[in-house]
């Protein structure tokens, strides 16, 4: 069995130390882990699902733009840093659990190892400060 | 292929009686099969190295990293100062600069008084990362592993016998140490089912919690790793130079009592033929 690239092996690490909710995609996006503080948010726990295909946690979320208007999925950040492989940041809404509209921020960057590779991407969510 | 180990000592050159069984020369070991020569790290276990090379054409030093522990003894490997001999000098490749240039910065005034291009040995630097190659009848594969800086573990087949070599890891670096999970534990691919693995031990559990980030591993996860991995013998290495020999051997039963992995302390001097 082949085990993960070290930098994604110490992301993991890092994000299982953080209250924000990490997201940790392989290069197809496949959900390969994802921390306590984004089980809330998936709704499910990675205990219990472990690794998810990009088909399936894909259509966890519906995003939308600030108008309330759907977004492509290749408008997200995690989605553009894995075609390019570049980092981006975005805010935007996704409906919650409850169907509720959440207004959120999403960082996204690729994980570039010491071999110069892209092994991965990690995309944090952070909740929208109330002004 | 014949193993023999010439540094086990973590950090710091340590001789006196306390340490005088399992040795205080800092990390070296050798691999020997036919007319090839293996050379692991550069510590000061590598200065007697120099008489049982004397009768190879080629050398082959592998770097696991370039902390002063596992180079300091290059200098005084009386190969690198033989016309006649062609060594090649194998370590992790860095994202900034060359193994030749890092290496230079030790291999040059004020540190040493000699710069590494002038060494009058047929001399070739290989920067290697997560890879496979070939020396002589050594298949060997490098990965990357965690440890401060640039470092990589070694595996080294012949035939269907696997040495691997990792004498400063630190696997169970994060808040809840080693993931149980081979897809997720740094260095797994280079130890798996080893016949025998050298790893990092410096530490008790209790040193190692005050330590942690260092790049080293206990005792205790030293073990973990070997049972995760499956390696068939664990040698446990880089003795922390406040260790005596009486220490290693407390540590080594407190850790026997406690597990079933087929474990001993890596001793300087000591040879292992793998057949």
């Amino acid at each position: 069995m082949a085990a993960y690239e070290i930098e994604i092996i110490l992301n993991r690490q890092l994000a299982d130390c953080l209250s924000i909710p990490v997201f940790i995609t392989d290069t197809a996006g496949n959900l390969i882990f994802y921390n306590e503080a984004a089980e809330p948010v998936l709704g499910k726990r990675f205990e219990d699902t472990g690794e998810m295909p990009v088909e399936e946690w894909s259509t966890i979320f519906k995003p939308f733009d600030n108008n309330g208007n759907p977004m492509a999925p290749e408008e997200l950040p995690l989605v553009k840093t894995l075609t390019e492989q570049y980092p981006y940041h975005k805010s935007f809404q996704i409906v919650s659990l409850k169907g509720e509209k959440q207004p959120i921020s999403v960082t996204s960057y690729p994980i570039i190892s010491r071999s110069e590779e892209f092994v991965g991407a990690v995309a944090i969510f952070w909740k929208q400060k109330l002004k | 292929m014949k193993i023999k180990l010439w540094g086990v000592r973590g950090s710091i050159p340590t001789t006196g009686p306390d340490t005088e069984k399992y040795g205080g020369n800092t990390s070296c070991a050798t691999v020997a099969y036919g007319d090839s020569l293996l050379v692991l790290d550069g510590g000061t276990g590598i200065r007697p190295v120099s008489g049982m090379a004397s009768s190879y054409k080629r050398i082959d030093i592998l770097l696991t990293h370039l902390h002063l522990d596992h180079i300091q003894g290059l200098g005084f490997f009386s190969p690198l100062f033989d016309p006649s001999k062609e060594i090649h000098i194998w370590g992790p490749a860095s994202g900034s600069q060359s193994l030749f240039s890092r290496i230079s910065r030790y291999l040059s005034p004020p540190l040493f008084p000699v710069l590494l291009r002038d060494v009058p040995c047929k001399l070739e630097l290989h920067d290697v990362s997560n890879t496979f190659f070939d020396i002589g009848p050594f298949r060997i594969q490098s990965g990357y592993i965690i440890h401060p800086g640039p470092t990589v573990g070694y595996r080294i087949i012949r035939e269907k016998l696997v040495f691997t070599y990792m004498p400063d890891h630190e696997p169970a670096l994060g808040s809840h140490g080693m993931i149980n999970d081979p897809k997720w534990v740094s260095g797994y691919d280079l130890a798996e089912q080893a016949d025998i693995l050298l790893h990092d031990s410096q530490y008790t559990k209790e040193e190692y919690i005050i330590r942690r980030g260092w790049g080293h591993s206990s005792i205790y996860d030293a073990g973990l790793f070997a049972e995760i991995t499956s390696a068939k013998h664990t040698l446990f290495a880089h003795h922390d130079p406040s260790h005596s020999d009486k220490f290693l051997e407390e540590m080594l039963a407190l850790f026997k009592s406690g597990s079933k992995v087929s474990v001993g302390l890596a001793q300087e001097g000591s040879e292992i033929e793998l057949v």
